[in-house]
């Protein structure tokens, strides 16, 4: 339904232009949940943006590649097509609920917007139509809390209308930055368990943005992990969780302090910060943090490339010789630990 | 700060105008006392650019030498109500207590318009440049004390004031190292704005009769003098206008300028909660 | 007893909400509303609950930078809440904090050296200052030649070292990190923890460590507590915490973190709390809990439940009249 083909975006700022997003290629297919992982800075929200053309341009450039959505790109739409699209076709959902709803317009008044810029009904219907997705997605009396204002819901139930409001044009794709970073764990599970039954009802494809590991493997089928706007990783959830063969997706794994763990066990940590994206390092961009780099690691820079059926890694190292090296240093802290 | 070439253009033409009017008596053709009964109310000519008045004194030398009152006047009620101003308003924003007492007086002096305080103050006190400078300063520093208040509120609420706090850093070590400096821009700003404002009052009172003696040329009493010709001898009146015109302008291009480039959200800084960046965007 | 580095009796904080025309107070917001807790020496108490839940204010009172409602703090077994101000000054020596956010914490307009060396001066300890401040730098990760950079100039996880270095200046006894990694990325997470971790045991500093995130707490904590509007709902050593969670809030947070582990997120039964966060100006009538708990009685609504030893380990407080036992569990988890 949605793919991505070799898509850069740059952004020209002050300090030289931010390759934001470098050569990124995936597919969505209908009904599916792809999952982006990847650290503060690593381009997710600006890949997500780029799909829905919201980065503003100029600063913002798309000198390569293609997004097609049903067969058609993107990247050569008029604005006034992707109005259409936008909404309609894709639903959007962003991390902050505070932010993203008018602060002086009601609730309800937004939402029947929402509903006749996509639809053509009457707005005795649209706000019918409006009640019934307020109750879609959990709130209780919803026809009364209608005429509420933003401040009066908590930032969990604004999130809930976020959510309403981009399902309001029945989009066949919905795309959710970090739509639970800024809630409460409790929170965060009631909106992850209300996307999962919406997906279940409409068959909605969800291509979810987290930071978040475990919001990941809870939610997702496919996975992408991207470092300084490239995909690093990609496979289906198991492979990156379980069968995991590329060392920033290793070490990120291995930094996580798990609720399954032992106290005061050592986090093995990834030192050092994200490369500047305007500069990036020679060779591989992971080789200043990677315990894995080698000498060939500061000229080589590794492609994506398949190493199993629907796995891709873009790392120099060979299975066997991952293997063997993530072996030494998982023993190697383990005797550090003892 | 000086980033921005309108910053840099209005500075650098405020500098003109008061070298100008420093040097006005080595490079002015003729004193602007010097009267010449054979020649009153002459329009602009090669020999009067701006024209003379109605005691054949030459405008131009008039108007260049007035601006040191207006500047001098603008300048020192700019510097000594932002003085008071951060004072009371450091103070008023740090501790409670004074908060109180600070403001009650605070509210009922912006109660009155600022020039109407002025006026009665001067009536009061007598009209001489420095009467009107006092008059001007007390009747500007409330806007400054609630600027530098309001600042210093958004400043103590963030967490560095209050890790001073914890690290046992004294009181006036936080106002002058901690908070101070990081309410400065609105004080710079302000401070030009009052620049320009007193100038423009001191005209006004000067123009009511109430400002500086009639005999200091300044051009609200150049204004005042020029108001009965001002059918027969316009320029009289326009000349001293333009300048006041322009002076004020270029504050007042000055100042936004300043707020511009001290604005925060120019230099793309990130909003964080939780890490993670917030987004401002709506689409529906 | 006389371990007790820091004891917490009873304490409330309320906040008064004013409105109308003539600013009446109306209401109190109540931000802790009766907590009990001891921390002892060279011991982590972990604090985690939900955004809202008085963690902070809880914090900032510690520290003294609000006088609390009523209730009782006690540092070395002596009460500080009556201390004048030139005891307070030499007791924040010993008390200080780190802050969640390390964009706002740090004075943006001074140099990273000058924000460390700040609490030793005003303490008069400026002999050596420089070589002082390089060592708390060189003590927490930071290079000697960061000293005369901006705040602006690091990263975050840098910042907070800078936020961790000037808490530990005046060789406090106890630490009150509020949050101190929320803000982090998981990989710069992972940094700053062992930090915390190694200078505990350098220094033998105690730690008040607050948490939205119990598999953070997990890790660095002997002894959690649970809050939940004001109050603490469980408190108990970790290991008995963690394989033997009792209240029923507590087992709703273990349940709703997501595990990094696909396989173990599918066969995972959780509970999931209806509703939110009741606001803390209006907290429900007998157990606060009550309006979310999925095991809620008629009498929760009516009788609050007291912080009560659970099955006589003293170890192991619980704050309900149904605690969830091990067959309870099975149920949930059937
Ligand atoms: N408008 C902009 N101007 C300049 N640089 C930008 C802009 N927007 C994003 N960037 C840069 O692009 C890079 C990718 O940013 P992006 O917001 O996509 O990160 P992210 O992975 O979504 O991070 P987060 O987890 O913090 O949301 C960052 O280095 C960021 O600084
Ligand atoms: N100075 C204050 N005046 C009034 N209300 C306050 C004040 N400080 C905190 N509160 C309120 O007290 C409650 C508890 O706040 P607190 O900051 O302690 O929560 P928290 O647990 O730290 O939450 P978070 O995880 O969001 O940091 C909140 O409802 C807050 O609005
Ligand atoms: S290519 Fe080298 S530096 Fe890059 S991830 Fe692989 S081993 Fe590490
Ligand atoms: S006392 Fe009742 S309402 Fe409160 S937690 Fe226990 S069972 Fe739930
Ligand atoms: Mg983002
Ligand atoms: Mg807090």
């Amino acid at each position: 339904m949605l793919e991505v083909k070799n898509l850069k975006t740059q952004i020209d700022t002050s300090e030289g232009i931010v390759q934001a997003v470098d050569g990124v290629s995936f597919t969505v297919r209908a009904g599916e949940t792809l999952g982006i992982v990847g650290e503060s800075g690593s381009g997710k929200s600006v890949l997500a943006n780029s799909i829905m053309q919201l980065n503003p341009n100029p600063p913002t450039f798309y000198p390569e590649g293609e997004i097609l959505f049903e067969g058609s790109n993107l990247l050569k739409l008029s604005e006034k097509q992707l109005r259409k699209i936008r909404g309609n076709e894709i639903g959007m959902i962003f991390q902050d609920p505070m932010s993203s709803l008018n602060p002086v317009f009601k609730v309800g008044a937004q939402l029947v917007e929402a509903i006749l810029t996509h639809q053509k009904m009457s707005r005795k219907n649209a706000k019918a139509r409006a009640i019934e997705l307020l109750k879609d997605v959990g709130i209780p009396d919803a026809e009364s809390r209608m005429d509420d204002y933003p401040h009066h819901f908590s930032g969990g139930m604004r999130q809930r209308v976020l959510i309403a409001i981009a399902l309001a044009g029945n989009p066949k794709l919905l795309i959710a930055d970090e739509p639970t970073t800024a809630l409460d764990v409790t929170i965060q599970a009631q909106i992850l368990e209300l996307m999962k039954g919406i997906q279940e009802k409409y068959g909605t494809a969800i291509i979810l943005i987290s930071h978040d590991l475990g919001v990941i493997s809870q939610m997702a089928e496919k996975v992408l992990v991207m470092y300084s706007g490239r995909i690093v990783e990609k496979g289906s959830v198991n492979d990156i969780f379980y069968r995991t063969s590329m060392p920033y997706t290793w070490s990120l794994l291995r930094s996580l302090p798990r609720l399954d763990g032992v106290a005061h066990e050592r986090l093995i940590s990834i030192e050092g910060q994200p490369p500047n994206l305007v500069s990036p390092p020679k060779g591989c961009n992971f080789h200043p943090r990677c315990p894995f780099a080698t000498e060939k690691c500061l000229e080589i820079d590794p492609e994506l490339m398949p190493r199993k059926e629907g796995h891709w890694v873009a790392c120099i190292l060979t299975e066997q010789e991952f293997e063997a090296e993530k072996e030494r240093l998982e023993s190697a802290d383990r005797e550090g630990v003892l | 700060m000086f980033k921005k070439k309108r910053n840099l253009i209005s500075a650098s033409l405020l500098l003109l105008f008061t070298v100008a009017t420093i040097t006005a008596s080595w490079w002015l053709p003729v004193l602007p006392s010097e009267m010449d009964s054979a020649k009153r109310l002459i329009g602009p000519s090669a020999d009067h650019w701006f024209g003379t008045d109605h005691f054949g004194r030459d405008i131009l030398a008039q108007t260049v030498v007035a601006a040191r009152v207006s500047l001098v006047v603008g300048l020192s009620v700019a510097l000594i109500s932002t003085v008071l101003g951060t004072i009371t308003g450091l103070i008023a924003g740090y501790y409670k207590r004074a908060d109180f007492v600070i403001m009650r007086i605070i509210d009922g002096m912006l109660a009155f318009p600022s020039l109407l305080l002025a006026l009665a103050l001067v009536a009061a006190l007598g009209g001489s440049v420095s009467n009107i400078i006092i008059a001007l300063s007390f009747s500007f520093w409330p806007v400054m004390t609630r600027i530098v208040r309001s600042a210093v509120l958004q400043i103590n609420s963030i967490q560095y004031v209050e890790a001073a706090k914890t690290s046992g850093i004294g009181d006036l070590v936080i106002l002058f190292r901690y908070v101070l400096p990081n309410v400065l821009s609105p004080i710079i700003v302000q401070g030009t704005f009052i620049f320009a404002k007193a100038i423009l009052a001191e005209a006004a009172l000067s123009f009511l009769g109430v400002g500086v003696e009639p005999s200091t040329p300044t051009w609200g009493n150049m204004l005042q003098e020029a108001q009965i010709y001002i059918s027969i001898a316009p320029w009289f009146s326009i000349f001293p206008g333009i300048a006041i015109v322009i002076t004020v302008l270029t504050l007042n291009i000055l100042g936004d300028g300043l707020r511009d480039s001290f604005d925060p959200h120019a230099k793309g800084k990130v909003n964080r909660k939780k890490g993670r960046l917030k987004k401002q965007i709506n689409v529906a | 007893m006389s371990e007790a580095l820091l004891e917490i009796r009873d304490l409330h904080m309320h906040f008064p909400i004013k409105g109308g025309v003539f600013q009446k107070t109306k209401k109190h917001v109540k931000a802790v509303n009766g907590v009990d807790l001891s921390v002892n020496k060279g011991e982590t108490l972990g604090i985690v609950g939900e955004s809202g839940c008085g963690k902070s204010t809880l914090a900032r009172t510690i520290v003294g930078l609000q006088k609390p409602t009523s209730g009782d703090i006690l540092f070395e077994g002596k009460s500080i809440l009556h201390y004048s101000h030139k005891e307070m000054h030499q007791l924040r020596r010993n008390i200080q904090m780190v802050y969640q956010d390390p964009y706002t914490s740090l004075n943006p307009r001074m140099k990273a050296g000058d924000i460390i060396g700040a609490p030793l001066k005003a303490y008069r300890m400026t002999n050596d200052l420089e070589r002082r401040v390089k060592e708390l730098m060189d003590l927490v990760g930071l290079k000697a030649d960061d000293y005369h950079k901006l705040p602006h100039q690091f990263s975050g996880g840098q910042r907070q070292r800078i936020g961790i270095a000037r808490a530990i200046a005046l060789n406090p006894k106890l630490l009150i990190l509020d949050e101190p990694v929320s803000a982090l990325d998981v990989s710069v997470q992972a940094q700053v923890i062992n930090l915390l971790e190694d200078l505990q045991k350098e220094l033998n500093l105690t730690y008040v460590f607050i948490a939205h995130d119990l598999s953070v707490i997990k890790h660095i904590a002997d002894k959690v507590g649970v809050m939940y509007l004001g109050k603490v709902m469980e408190i108990s050593d970790s290991e008995s915490f963690y394989n033997d969670a009792s209240h029923p809030y507590t087992n709703a947070l273990l349940s709703a973190i997501p595990l990094p582990d696909p396989e173990k997120e599918k066969m995972r039964k959780r509970i999931v709390l209806s509703g939110e966060l009741p606001s803390p100006a209006n907290p429900p009538t007998g157990c606060v809990f009550h309006t979310r708990c999925p095991f809620a009685q008629e009498n929760c609504k009516t009788n609050t439940p007291l912080l009560e030893a659970k099955d006589g380990n003293d170890g192991h407080l619980v704050s309900c009249f149904y605690p969830i036992n091990t067959e309870k569990k099975q149920l949930i988890l059937e």
